[in-house]
């Protein structure tokens, strides 16, 4: 499982960030920072699937 | 005080946000149009629009294709004066292109990291207003849980934030009251303006500047530039009054209405109260299911919104609060379910003018919380029906009465 996250649609909701502080961080704007580019260990699964399913912006998608 | 309004005839025709009947009934009232007429028309304030669905507000909110304007953002009789694309309060009141680099100004003082370090003096504003509020109900029975803590919170915060005396306090409410529960304009007199009090205040920071880093949001707005020049006095002083204003009766009413829901429903608040683990997602569903903001736009293009004509210059409120509650985006929308795991929220607005401060809103709503359950433990209403809510784009109980019960 990967993330991918698209800087051009995240508006700085900072809900990922709050969910899920290890696997993504926020830069000094308030915009979201993806820490993992590649695979997803298994134990964060859970937590990616969050981060996807409460941005307000769908600006996070999981891949395979 | 208000002036008396017209009963409303009909919500899909002749709907009023400013009515008593709305803020009494506004769930209601959002759930029978979406369902029967998704987007309302009236022709109150010179003519505005009301959709619920919340791919509509969605849309709208985004604006891709420029068909509305932020220049308008609160519903009045008389629009604003100030063209866009820079608006009287920029940048929620702007248009690009000068939206996202009057907001990349803004985006540093109010990014998670900044907003942490208020946490320590939210949490003892929140335990001092405690003290007062918990001493009156021993010797009472009761407080109220919108004048006596709520109502208080941001209004510290954010004079903290911005420099000004803790005591103005009251004069802020009475500037944000004349501005949004009243959008009808009256004559006041001039020192009791919002832009002669910040004048005042811009221009002592002005004569005594300060090095950078080392001053408050006023200092700061003093020292930023855009486009290469300083920003102009109007600019300063929109902004500012922005600040002021968007912080204060939203954060109340968001704080409000989670007591209010805590305080009728026992379990919630055990589970609140008991499990941190659940306090998160907790407050997002606050956020969903009370969001106190209705944003307005105006409509800068005539066009056709699901056959609807869309006039030019017609105003457009975007009830993101009604958008929460719509089931096509929402699984048991209606519902308050305090540990909801998909939860994508427009409680801060969706697009780019995302509520600038929704990282101090959260961390205001959540501190202020904490510090209500530890402190009154367990707690409800006095009478369901001493509860009164605000009329108008900002939606939150304006009187609380609680009663704090003693412990087993």
């Amino acid at each position: 499982m990967k993330i991918n996250y698209n800087r051009e649609l995240c508006q700085g909701h900072n809900r990922c960030y709050m969910l899920a502080p290890e696997i993504f961080d926020v830069d000094d704007e308030g915009y979201a920072v993806l820490k993992i580019e590649g695979e997803i260990p298994a134990e964060l699964h859970d937590k990616a699937q969050l981060c996807v399913d409460n941005c307000p912006e769908y600006a996070i998608e999981l891949t395979e | 005080m208000d002036a008396e309004k017209a009963p409303v005839a009909d919500w899909k025709t002749d709907f009023d946000h400013t009515h008593p009947d709305y803020a009494a009934n506004a769930h209601q009232i959002w759930d029978d149009l979406r369902e029967e007429c998704p987007v309302a028309h009236s022709d109150r304030f010179g003519g505005m629009w009301l959709p619920t669905r919340h791919e509509d507000i969605a849309a709208i909110a985004k604006n891709e294709d420029g068909l509305y304007t932020s220049r308008g953002v609160v519903v009045s009789e008389i629009p604003p004066d100030v063209p866009a694309p820079i608006g009287y309060a920029p940048p929620i009141t702007s248009d690009a292109p000068f939206h996202a680099p009057a907001r990349k100004l803004l985006l540093g003082p109010f990014a998670p990291r900044q907003i942490e370090a208020l946490e320590p003096f939210t949490r003892e504003c929140c335990n001092s207003l405690m003290d007062v509020a918990l001493a009156k109900s021993g010797e009472q029975g009761w407080f109220d849980a919108a004048i006596d803590y709520s109502q208080n919170i941001p209004v510290r915060v954010i004079a903290h934030m911005l420099g000004l005396p803790p005591e103005d306090g009251d004069k802020f409410r009475r500037f944000i009251h004349n501005i949004i529960e009243n959008p009808v304009q009256r004559d006041i007199p001039e020192e009791d303006t919002v832009e002669w009090y910040f004048d005042q205040q811009i221009a002592q920071r002005r004569a005594n500047p300060k090095p950078p880093g080392e001053g408050d949001l006023i200092d700061h707005l003093l020292s930023v530039e855009i486009f290469g020049e300083p920003l102009g006095q109007e600019h300063v002083r929109g902004t500012v009054v922005l600040l002021l204003v968007a912080g204060i009766d939203t954060t109340w009413s968001s704080i409000g209405s989670a007591i209010w829901h805590l305080a009728q429903n026992p379990d919630d608040l055990a589970r609140y109260r008991d499990d941190p683990a659940v306090r998160p997602f907790a407050i997002e569903e606050f956020l969903r299911a009370y969001a106190p903001v209705t944003m307005a736009r105006m409509v800068a293009e005539d066009h056709e919104l699901h056959g609807c004509p869309m006039k030019k210059d017609d105003w457009v409120l975007l009830p993101f609060p009604a958008g929460n509650r719509d089931p096509e985006a929402f699984e048991d929308a209606d519902q308050f379910i305090i540990d909801r795991q998909k939860n994508r929220h427009g409680a801060f607005g969706l697009g780019i003018h995302r509520c600038l401060g929704s990282n101090l809103a959260r961390m205001e709503l959540s501190v202020a919380l904490d510090v209500f359950v530890e402190r009154a433990h367990d707690f409800s209403l006095v009478d369901p029906a001493t509860v009164r809510f605000s009329t108008g784009q900002i939606r939150g109980p304006r009187e609380l009465p609680v009663c704090v019960n003693p412990n087993m």
